[in-house]
């Protein structure tokens, strides 16, 4: 590996599209050197994944780039050739893409996606570069590497996956390594791994160039950050500085954004009187010993929820939280009356909602018909749960005629839903594919509140959104029960915001309730190792 | 220290795919069984007389020995369900029964005719592959001019009906330049339209559906990842994009298959071919039902064993299915 | 002092679908299907002539003045057959269609709703079906039913049948399991009325394309039953029928088969052009 740093003074990216041109990065100057690390950082929209495609000349079609000084070592980077890029790109620039599971060929094998990378630079023979991309493997921390060198990316876990993309990107010994993203999607405990590894490539000498929105892993990797915002750098400096003391209101902004800087704030007063109104707090939700076994392939089976037990009081919110494949979505089915349990039960305001398959008394469809206004539901995606021929208004109109209401008082109503998760009413003649993420969640979260019900059940309602809407969402959230006295069933991965919605908590390994108990408490002194390990690895 | 589990995973691999073929080739047996029963009854609700229908058509005038011998061979006395068993019996015996306007055993006369009809639709569709994945790696995203170009080549060609593209080949290349002879003779000239014929129409068929999933995949972020290890656009669409691009083409060969040997109807009478569609083209216009009910069966046969042959050829390009499956 | 971190959440500008004059091949392909329904409601506003009037001295003009598309074996005017044709043509099409749909529509949806078993025996029957070529089927049809406009519709029609219904059988597969139905259910409405406003609505949806489409492709079919001898027969003006006499004279005489395929092929390629432009449409608003 050479050691040559990369050298970015005012980048400007503009896209031209007939005779319009749009200006998406203005004036970037920053510089990759071995053995340091730069973050850029921003939502979606900032530009920051565009600057980092134009440093390998694929900013996209139509893009138009400018920079008063763009070089790698001692070569300029402004005028090169198609054929002059591809020699930089995987020797002297390596490039670690978002999402391992499509950004590696579904349909070739590890192994053949790093000769590739080998090959189309002409390094060594057949057997040699079946070699290198083992030892490669093993180097990324991979096991057994000639075994998993034929498997594709869809029979490797989230994290092994990304160790492969990582090694096809290192296959050349590149100076500088560009990873966009590269913990996104990732369980927490696996990002945590996924960062070491980074962190064990800045040690080796790569300059690394991270593209995040997670300013947390930001603060664990690089040595200088520059902050995005709408194609603009805000804020620029050494890591420590810019996380500590943020100059910039956006930087300011979205420190405040990350999930579980506050715990929740409840008014407290208000909440005195209530408790004082009904002495005992109301149980809404009552889940007793929840077992439910999967077929698994070639006759097998697996247990996704073994003997979980919880309750919800009114007006309280439960976070469930989990790593994937924990059966923490298992349970929310079961409790949306979808998926039947095998063993258990659950009660909602004191009926029978749910019964096993076993013996005891039948639960059907239709006995939770006339129930299901006060029970309602929030998806991680919300676009997939909107009918696509309708507009917002009737989307909502829909609801509320399943809430019986008159068809002459639904236009005030619909209008008053939309006041409440804050859209203007003008939304309800739109359709929900031309809105935005966060407006599209606020509809969804309108239609849930359409009946006025008891219970809500959100399956990781914010996990597909910007941090700074995630935390708008989560406000509303919040503010919606304050008002409706609504208790949530709050399903996520993610550790900052479970922090910041709940009361209480449920922490899910394999099935099983690990711990369980008020949030504030399993947050501080967590007793099951796995919750210990899962804060250690978010901390 | 690996090896037991590297041997392990091959097993794991090969095992789902025998499966596979088993459980394809049972619902091929399926297929053949309910072929074999609507051509059943569709020989018993021929208009007219059954034992006329095995006989010589409407116009026989058999004698009355044939006749008895008729009823007592297809059991034309005893209930449905009788006759309709004897009918497996027969076919699982491989017996198709005797042609009358051909005069002999069905089964001769397919085996005499079957080569020249699998010949055609086989280099048909290897034509209509060839053309349509030059079409697709040549102009699919390859700018604005040329790629409006292709697709509209595309669009035009799969419009086109087979059996009036024949007739204008004929008519420019045969009867006009006489490049080609206007009549099969066997040679290799007189494949060259008759393939055409048919390949044209289905390569634009193909190339329609390839061009859009080619066009999905060059957008996937694997395509992008494998520009930035620094790999040429050739080896871009042919290494990665190609690969995802032809899986519905493939998914499509199988349906492509039997349809062509449909249309090999039209072009085996429009060029005066010998082969399995012009037979039954013959068979159907004098009722000469043992005959169709025989070459029926066999198209379905062809088409059981293409969607086989179809489905290996895709776990072949797409081995995320042979995990699926089991 | 906090400013808004996304703007987009309010301010974002209207992104009103955009109304547009279609491009220029589907206006084309429109104009061309307008002029070809005019053409079998009132050929007498555009032939020359009639059809069937026998002038045996006229008889293989090429096509010039006086006779656009030339004349046949019998003197008869092409030019004045094609647009005869065009009615004949278009209520193949559309009957043929009609009867697939007929067939297909029950068939999808019971296969789709009627709970596991006829979802697997229906998906099972439309598979073996489809294993026929169309070809074949619509010609074992023709055979049974002998000659004539009405038999032609009809095989083409069964013909076709098995393609669709494994289409409508699909959507419906793919709209039941679709997580619009899941919220619906989960609001608490009835599964009638779950399949009547929802599951209905949005499988019909992509028929219109379908059915588009369709027109084209079985004017095809039935045109080449025609030309194998089954259906209209001569010397009716009916495109294939025109075709399968133009046959015989391919060598000294290609105007007779020219023109009369020439409009088949405008016509399929005008229901394929203006289909794939109803869909965009419906994609471009929602999906």
């Amino acid at each position: 590996m050479s050691k040559a740093s990369l050298i970015v003074d005012n980048l400007s990216v503009d896209f031209a599209a007939g005779s319009a041109r749009k200006s998406v990065v203005r004036h970037v100057s920053f510089r990759v050197e071995p053995g340091r690390a730069v973050a850029l950082v921003g939502e979606s929209g900032s530009g920051k994944s565009v600057t980092a495609r134009s440093l390998v000349g694929l900013a996209g079609a139509g893009a138009i780039v400018s920079a008063t000084r763009l070089s790698y070592g001692d070569r300029d980077l402004r005028a090169l050739s198609q054929r002059q890029w591809r020699e930089i790109r995987g020797r002297d620039i390596g490039f670690v893409l978002q999402d391992a599971l499509v950004s590696l060929d579904p349909l070739r094998t590890i192994g053949a996606e790093i000769e590739e990378a080998l090959a189309a630079h002409g390094w060594g023979d057949r057997a040699s570069r079946r070699r290198r991309a083992q030892d490669l493997l093993r180097s990324v921390g991979i096991p057994d590497p000639d075994i998993r060198a034929l498997q594709r990316s869809d029979e490797l876990s989230g994290g092994l996956r990304q160790r492969a993309l990582i090694a096809t990107a290192l296959a050349l010994d590149p100076a500088i390594v560009i990873a966009d993203e590269p913990t996104t999607a990732l369980d927490s405990t696996v990002q945590a791994q996924i960062v070491a590894l980074l962190s064990a490539i800045k040690e080796k000498g790569h300059g690394l160039l991270i593209i995040s929105h997670d300013l947390h892993l930001v603060s664990k990797l690089a040595d200088e950050v520059v902050v995005m915002h709408h194609g603009d750098v805000v804020e620029q400096g050494p890591v420590s500085d810019v996380l500590a003391k943020p100059r910039h209101a956006y930087t300011r902004a979205l420190l405040d954004a990350m999930p579980g800087r506050h715990p929740r704030r409840r008014r407290p007063i208000a909440r005195d009187r209530e408790e004082q109104a009904s002495s005992l707090p109301e149980t809404v939700l009552d889940v007793r010993d929840l077992t439910k076994t999967f077929d698994g392939p070639a006759g097998s089976a697996r247990l996704a929820v073994d003997k979980v037990s919880f309750s919800i009081q009114r007006g309280r919110t439960l976070g469930i939280v989990g790593e994937s494949g924990s059966g923490k979505t298992t349970v929310a089915r079961i409790a949306l009356g979808l998926v039947t349990p095998d063993e258990g039960e659950i009660a909602f305001a004191g009926r029978p909602w749910v019964a096993s398959t076993g013996r005891g008394p039948r639960v059907s469809e239709a006995d939770r018909r006339p129930y299901r206004r006060d029970l309602s539901v929030i998806y991680q995606d919300p676009l997939s749960s909107f009918d696509p021929r309708w507009t917002v208004g009737q989307i909502l109109s829909d609801a509320l005629q399943a809430a019986g209401l008159a068809r002459k008082d639904q236009a005030r109503r619909i209008a008053d839903l939309l006041a409440k998760v804050r859209l203007p009413i003008e939304i309800a003649d739109r359709w929900p594919l031309n809105l935005s993420g966060g407006q599209r969640q606020r509809v969804a979260i309108a239609r849930a509140l359409a009946a006025n019900p008891k219970v809500v059940i959100c399956d990781e309602p914010v996990s597909a959104l910007d941090v700074s809407v995630q935390a708008q969402v989560l406000d509303l959230l919040a503010d919606l029960q304050e008002e409706l006295g609504i208790a949530y069933l709050f399903i996520s991965h993610d550790l900052g915001v479970i922090r910041q919605i709940s009361d209480d908590v449920l922490v899910m390994q394999s099935g099983r309730a690990v711990e369980q108990g008020a949030t504030e408490q399993v947050f501080s002194a967590p007793a099951h190792p796995f919750t210990k390990a899962l804060l250690q690895a978010a901390s | 220290m690996s090896a037991p589990a590297g041997r392990s995973l091959q097993i794991n691999r090969l095992w789902p795919l025998g499966w596979l073929i088993c459980r394809r080739l049972l619902s091929g047996a399926l297929v053949l069984l309910a072929s074999a029963t609507v051509t059943f009854f569709a020989l018993r609700l021929t208009p007219g007389d059954p034992v006329r229908a095995v006989l010589g058509g409407p116009t026989a005038n058999p004698t009355p020995e044939t006749v008895a011998r008729a009823i007592a061979e297809f059991g034309l006395d005893r209930p449905l369900p009788v006759q309709y068993l004897l009918h497996i019996g027969r076919l699982l015996r491989g017996d198709l029964g005797t042609s009358f306007s051909q005069h002999q055993q069905v089964s001769a006369v397919i085996a005499e005719q079957i080569g020249p009809t699998l010949w055609l639709t086989g280099s048909a569709v290897a034509v209509a592959w060839l053309l349509s994945t030059l079409s697709v790696l040549a102009t699919a995203r390859r700018g604005w001019a040329l790629s409006a170009v292709g697709s509209a080549a595309e669009t035009m060609a799969a419009a086109l009906p087979q059996f009036w593209l024949g007739l204008v080949l004929l008519a420019v290349f045969a009867f006009g330049l006489r490049w080609f002879p206007p009549q099969s003779d066997g040679g290799f000239l007189g494949m060259v339209l008759p393939t055409l014929a048919l390949a044209v129409p289905l390569a634009g068929f193909l190339a329609q559906v390839t061009r859009e999933s080619f066009e999905l995949a060059l957008d996937q972020p694997f395509i992008l990842s494998a520009r930035m290890r620094g790999l040429g656009e050739g080896a871009v669409r042919w290494r990665h994009g190609l690969r995802h691009a032809a899986l519905p083409g493939i998914s499509l060969s199988a349906w492509a298959i039997g349809s062509l040997i449909g249309n090999a109807v039209l072009v085996e009478v429009i060029f005066s071919r010998p082969g399995l569609g012009r037979v039954l083209y013959q068979a159907v216009s004098v009722q000469d039902m043992p005959l169709t009910i025989g070459v029926t069966l066999v198209v379905t046969l062809v088409y059981v064993v293409a969607s086989l042959a179809v489905d290996l050829l895709y776990i072949l390009v797409d081995p995320r299915l042979k995990a699926k499956r089991t | 002092m906090t400013i808004p971190l996304s703007t987009s959440t309010f301010a974002q500008s209207r992104r009103l679908p955009k109304v547009s004059l279609p491009p220029v091949g589907a206006s084309l392909a429109m104009l061309f299907l307008i002029v070809l329904i005019a053409a079998s409601i009132w050929p007498d506003l555009f032939a020359t002539s009639n059809p069937l009037k026998i002038a045996p001295r006229l008889a293989f003009r090429p096509p010039g003045l006086g006779h656009p598309f030339g004349t046949d074996q019998s003197g008869r005017d092409i030019y004045s057959r094609v647009i005869y044709g065009a009615g004949q043509s278009l209520l193949l099409g559309v009957g043929a269609v009609a009867v697939s749909m007929a067939l297909a529509i029950p068939l999808g949806l019971i296969g789709g709703l009627g709970g596991r078993l006829a979802e697997r025996f229906i998906g099972w029957v439309l598979d073996v079906l489809f294993s026929f070529p169309t070809l074949i089927l619509a010609l074992l049809f023709a055979a049974h039913l002998g000659g004539g406009i009405g038999p032609l519709i009809v095989a083409t029609g069964v013909g076709n049948a098995p393609g669709y219904g494994r289409m409508i059988f699909g959507q419906t597969l793919s709209v039941r399991r679709a997580g619009y139905i899941e919220a619906a259910r989960m609001l608490g409405h009835s599964p009638l009325r779950i399949i009547w406003r929802q599951i209905l609505p949005n499988v019909m949806r992509p028929l219109i394309v379908m059915v588009t489409m369709g027109i084209g492709q079985a004017i095809v079919w039935s045109s080449a039953l025609s030309f194998l001898g089954l259906g209209a027969q001569p010397p009716a003006a009916e495109w294939g029928t025109m075709l399968a006499m133009g046959r015989d004279f391919v060598s000294r005489a290609w105007w007779l088969t020219v023109f009369p395929g020439l409009f088949i092929v405008l016509t399929t390629l005008s229901t394929t052009v203006v289909g794939r432009y109803l869909q965009r449409c419906l994609e471009g608003r929602t999906s």
